[in-house]
């Protein structure tokens, strides 16, 4: 079965000259024994003959963007077309016979979709709509001129006698000639357009152009096919208005297959949650059965995938996962530049097979003179007619560019071949003649295309970052816009799109939407949101001690409960700024800031441990693992988590605390949230959360630390481990029970073992003497409450750090949390006291036994503490870490 | 009031407010007639009432600042004039715009005048700046209810700092200028059919 689809696929591709699979055993040989060794081509014939020219199409790309000289003078196309050339001039003098061509059905059925796709995904829905017009306009209106004028002009050509007469034909095979070789090809122009970058509106004409003229072409195609098979004499009025009304019914129903199935599309993703893995295959299975739907009712298919691809993208990118957004952007992109680089090569390789077309310098030669002058006179007349009602008229130098843009490809060429010799006798000069078309625009306009540019100073592309004030500021634009054509009572183009947009607010999104994701997705917060990741990524990359280049303030506190994503960028910042903390230390007055920068310094030492790496085996075909490459954002996450800790530490010595923050709020949902988060992030299953590396007990040596300076850090205050317990405190009750250990501090009066003198000196411990308790009223917990005012305080610290009110911001440079400098001012602070602290972490995993079931009972605080506990990946990042010796000791359940 | 019987002649003082906003006279009795028809009662004026009786602009987040923006100086009501003068911002510019008179003062739908316009959208209170309060004002009308607070204090703050160059904690109209000027705004901020 899988064979058999694997040799229908390369088949075409192989060509009709290629013999037949065989098996490997022909019935008359003597049954051999046992084969050591056996030799089975021709069971893997096809689909080795597919990978291997994919294989040498890749190659090829590799080898011409060797030289960035070549490739910034010469479009990869042309290239392409060339190597095929080569390549089919090899194969023909080896096999004698010209092999793998470029066959229509390969084409249509599996080089064309990934690429329709790809531009239609990716295609900037904004500019599209912007300019709709204009493109329909061109798609509609250019593609039918420059199909009729062609081919009358042709048959006129013939008519005087400039062609041979031996091409025979009638004015309807002009015209279907005409029809196809009229279509701009959206393979070529996005080959040659992609390198070219004229400004987005000259581009998104162009290209809208070339992908929705698919339907006219179609339409023209098949109208006048089946006229030239009916014969001139037999067709009736009534024929060519049922030709006209196809059109529509090929254009609009081609439209529609691609909605509804961009409909499908997107509510299937709405219900992914569960199998995130499988969400990159739902949109390209779905984007290809509407091709094929449309393909199999005869309607115009590129249509359909482009508009499958501009319905879903808003709704299944907000659907899918973080890494499913990254697998369909890389996935769609491979297989269309795959499917780009094989069309051109087998253009190439085509072309050699003399076979198959006959030549005629007049029929050549007129079609390609008139090509030119009617796309230059078609482009011309409808932007006069155009302009009058654009806000923006095209002006001459787009007119150039649009006229010389209209290259002919694949398409072309894949039609022509399709024709009927019985019924078309010219077809093997209309083949000849589109090759060379095909090849004089790809080539020579293609080469040319880019200095002409150059020479006309087109505006160029220009790209740069998106801005929040930008995003925000065009929203205020597109609403002012609306508003006023309200005012002035005209419903023109931005009033329909608000009404869309409330529409699509109101009902679209709400149904095909996640709550989670649509709740968040708004565009100002989308923007707002990558610059985050932005910082983040530039962040981690700089080593973790440099803030964001521009010198902004920080965003303050994550708002965890709505969105794990944002956490991730928020808990950078927060890491960010308890990084910057040192140079802020010196030269400030003692105030109750300074107490925060104090217990923010403590936390610089987090990003000093080494940790010992640990790595969990792990392989699921179902959900993925971390990688090697997300290992920064875990780090960061880590060396949150360590902070955070340690600002418990430095309020309260030997607190037990609860996973769960001091935050009551939205608890209930938060769960929820959580869990979707959970996944939505890691893409993992939630349950390998905090036990794997909960066991943490940091043993802190800091003998150096201490050689230098007798001022000691928070990890001298305390004589022993101090112990958190990162569970929830109900369980840690029963685990004072079975341990009696003091150091867990099980009972609900919770004493500190050892109070040692600094802890009274030091400014934040003072008024915190009294260890009151709380009882929670919905479970057993026991939190002290004091826990609670260390985290608020901690928390505060944070944002008030990440965010200063005036201009301490500024100030904060980037430095990396480097032990020693940052000391003395402090010394004053901090009395000398045991020089090897360390802190352990006791955690549920400790708990032999202790299952999944159970550790899901408190998924709302293992999620909040996953993502900051990571599981494996410990590197270190910090450069203090040379010189004193910090290792992390992972205990499970024993500690000091 | 069907009746397209509005001449040039019935506009008062036709010709200085072409010279002033640079409309058509199409536009202009196109604009009247529109006039006429928003005032309900044929006082001459449109009321802030008025204004609020045009459906679309009740769902609008800007409405309201919009209307504002048609009333100048919290007076209540709005002339002929005073309307068409709000619109000509919004007038495409055109080439004969470019080639700036130096003695003629700026048009009203310069790239200078649009972006004010917008600027004092955001600026309520009228002092030249959007502050980080401001900017958030507007952030709560755009965002909807998707974006929890805390987020949009985040995002005000750095929109705010994104575009604050003096370090003032608010956003100037230069500043403002300056953080759009990259952007099309002689597009963005046109209409076609106010020529």
């Amino acid at each position: 079965m899988l064979r058999a689809a694997l040799s229908l696929l390369a088949l075409p591709l192989a060509g009709a000259a290629e013999e037949p699979t065989q098996k490997p055993e022909s019935p008359g040989e003597p049954l051999p024994g046992l084969e050591l060794f056996r030799w089975q081509w021709h069971e893997v014939e096809a689909p080795y003959l597919v990978a291997l020219w994919i294989l040498v199409a890749s190659l090829a790309k590799i080898v011409f963007h060797l030289s960035r000289k070549v490739t910034s003078l010469v479009p990869e196309s042309c290239l392409l077309i060339l190597l095929g050339l080569v390549l089919g001039g090899i194969v023909l003098a080896v096999a004698k016979k010209a092999e793998y061509q470029l066959e229509p059905g390969t084409f249509f059925l599996f080089l064309l979709p990934p690429i329709v796709l790809d531009s239609g995904y990716f295609m900037p829905s904004r500019l599209f709509f912007d300019n709709l017009g204009a493109i329909l306009t061109y798609a509609v209106v250019g593609t039918l001129w420059n199909a009729f004028t062609t081919g009358a002009a042709l048959w006129g050509l013939q008519q005087a006698g400039l062609v041979a007469p031996r091409v025979q034909a009638g004015l309807l095979d002009f015209l279907l000639f005409g029809s196809l070789i009229s279509a701009v090809d959206p393979v070529a122009v996005l080959a040659v357009f992609e390198e070219v970058h004229v400004n987005e509106t000259l581009f998104i004409i162009v290209f809208g152009e070339s992908l929705l003229n698919d339907a006219v072409t179609v339409v023209l195609y098949k109208v006048c096919n089946s006229f030239v098979e009916m014969g001139s004499a037999n067709v009736q009025a009534t024929d060519y208005l049922k030709g006209v009304a196809s059109l529509f019914v090929v254009s609009l129903g081609g439209a529609a297959v691609g909605l509804v199935f961009a409909f499908l599309l997107a509510l299937t993703t709405r219900f992914t949650k569960r199998v995130r893995i499988i969400e990159p295959l739902l949109v390209f299975l779905l984007a290809y059965a509407a091709y094929l739907t449309a393909e199999m009712a005869s309607l115009s298919a590129i249509l359909a995938v482009t508009m499958c691809g501009l319905g879903c993208k808003k709704y299944v990118e907000a659907n899918i996962s973080h890494k499913s957004r990254t697998t369909v952007k890389y996935t769609m992109k491979t297989l269309a530049s795959c499917a780009e680089t094989v069309i051109f090569m087998l253009l190439g390789i085509s072309a050699v097979d003399s076979s198959k077309w006959a030549w005629d310098s007049g029929l050549v030669l007129g079609t390609l003179i008139f090509i030119l002058f009617f796309r230059a006179l078609g482009v011309v007349l409808q932007t006069w007619v155009l302009n009058q009602f654009r806000l923006i008229p095209l002006d001459k130098i787009d007119q150039v560019v649009m006229s010389y843009g209209g290259l002919r490809g694949a398409v072309a060429f894949a039609l022509v071949i399709l024709l009927d010799r019985t019924k078309v006798p010219a077809k093997d000069y209309f083949v000849a003649t589109t090759i060379v078309v095909v090849f004089f625009t790809v080539i020579v306009q293609g080469l040319t295309i880019k200095p002409l540019v150059k020479w006309l100073k087109v505006k160029r592309s220009e790209h740069h970052k998106p801005t929040l004030n930008q995003e925000l500021h065009e929203h205020t634009f597109d609403h002012i816009l609306a508003a006023v054509e309200d005012v002035v009572g005209h419903h023109g183009y931005h009033y329909w799109r608000d009404r869309w947009e409330q529409f699509d607010k109101k009902y679209l999104s709400q149904l095909l939407m996640r709550r989670s994701a649509y709740r968040i997705r708004d565009q100002i917060w989308d923007v707002y949101y990558r610059l985050n990741i932005r910082d983040a990524i530039s962040f981690v990359d700089q080593g973790g001690h440099v803030l964001s280049s521009t010198g902004l303030t920080l965003p303050s506190m994550p708002s965890r409960n709505s969105v794990a994503e944002t956490s991730v960028t928020n808990l950078l910042r927060e890491s960010g700024s308890g990084a910057c903390l040192d140079l802020q230390v010196i030269d400030t007055v003692r105030s109750g800031r300074d107490r925060e920068d104090a217990v923010m310094h403590h936390l610089l030492c987090g990003g000093l441990y080494k940790p010992r790496r640990r790595y969990k085996a792990s392989c699921s075909r179902h959900f993925i693992s971390d990688d090697a490459q997300e290992r920064q954002d875990k780090e960061v996450f880590q060396q949150n988590m360590k902070r955070r800790l340690e600002s418990f530490k430095s309020t309260k010595h030997n607190i037990c605390f609860t996973k769960s923050k001091p935050r009551p709020r939205k608890t209930g949902r938060r769960k929820k949230d959580g869990v979707a988060n959970a996944e939505a992030t890691n893409g993992k299953p939630r349950d390998l959360g905090f036990q794997d590396t909960a066991a943490v007990i940091l043993t802190v040596e800091s003998e150096e630390e201490e050689e230098e300076s007798d001022s000691s850090e928070t990890e001298k205050e305390d004589d022993e481990g101090i112990i958190f317990v990162a569970r929830a405190t109900s369980e840690v009750l029963q685990e004072g029970k079975v341990s009696g250990s003091l150091e867990v501090c099980p009972s609900p009066r919770i004493i500190p073992p050892s109070p040692t003198c600094a802890e009274k000196e030091l400014p934040w411990k003072s008024g915190q003497g009294d260890l009151a308790v709380y009882v929670s009223s919905e479970t057993t917990k026991i939190v002290p409450v004091d826990m609670q005012t260390g985290w608020n305080q901690s928390m505060s610290s944070l944002e008030s750090l990440a965010s200063p009110p005036c201009n301490q911001a500024p100030t904060l440079t980037c430095l990396p949390p480097h032990p020693r400098g940052a000391e003395e001012p402090q010394a004053p602070l901090y009395p000398p006291s045991d020089p090897r602290p360390s802190f352990a972490f006791p955690p549920s995993l400790a708990k032999a036994g202790r299952s999944h079931s159970e550790s899901s009972a408190d998924l709302p605080q293992q999620q909040e503490l996953q993502p900051l506990m990571g599981h494996k990946n410990h590197t270190h990042l910090s450069p203090g870490t040379a010189n004193s010796h910090w290792c992390i000791q992972f205990n499970r359940g024993s500690r000091l | 009031m069907g009746s397209r019987s509005s001449h040039a002649a019935v506009i008062p003082d036709v010709d200085s407010i072409r010279r002033e906003t640079g409309f058509s006279q199409a536009s202009l009795i196109r604009l009247h007639h529109r006039f006429r028809a928003l005032d309900r009662n044929k006082k001459g004026y449109l009321s802030r009432i008025d204004l609020q009786q045009i459906g679309a602009l009740a769902v609008n987040p800007l409405g309201d600042r919009i209307i504002e923006s048609f009333l100048p100086n919290g007076s209540q009501q709005v002339d002929f004039p005073g309307f068409v003068r709000v619109l000509a911002h919004f007038r495409p510019v055109e080439d004969e715009d470019t080639d700036l008179d130096p003695k003629k003062p700026e048009p009203l739908n310069s790239r200078r005048n649009k972006l004010h316009y917008a600027f004092q959208l955001y600026d309520l209170d009228r002092d030249g700046k959007i502050s980080r309060h401001e900017m958030l004002q507007v952030l709560r009308l755009m965002v909807g209810v998707q974006v929890t607070e805390e987020q949009l204090e985040n995002i005000a703050d750095r929109t705010v700092q994104e575009a604050d160059e003096d370090g003032d904690g608010a956003v100037s109209f230069l500043e403002f200028t300056k953080s759009l000027e990259k952007m099309d705004v002689e597009q963005k901020m046109s209409i076609r059919i106010l020529k």
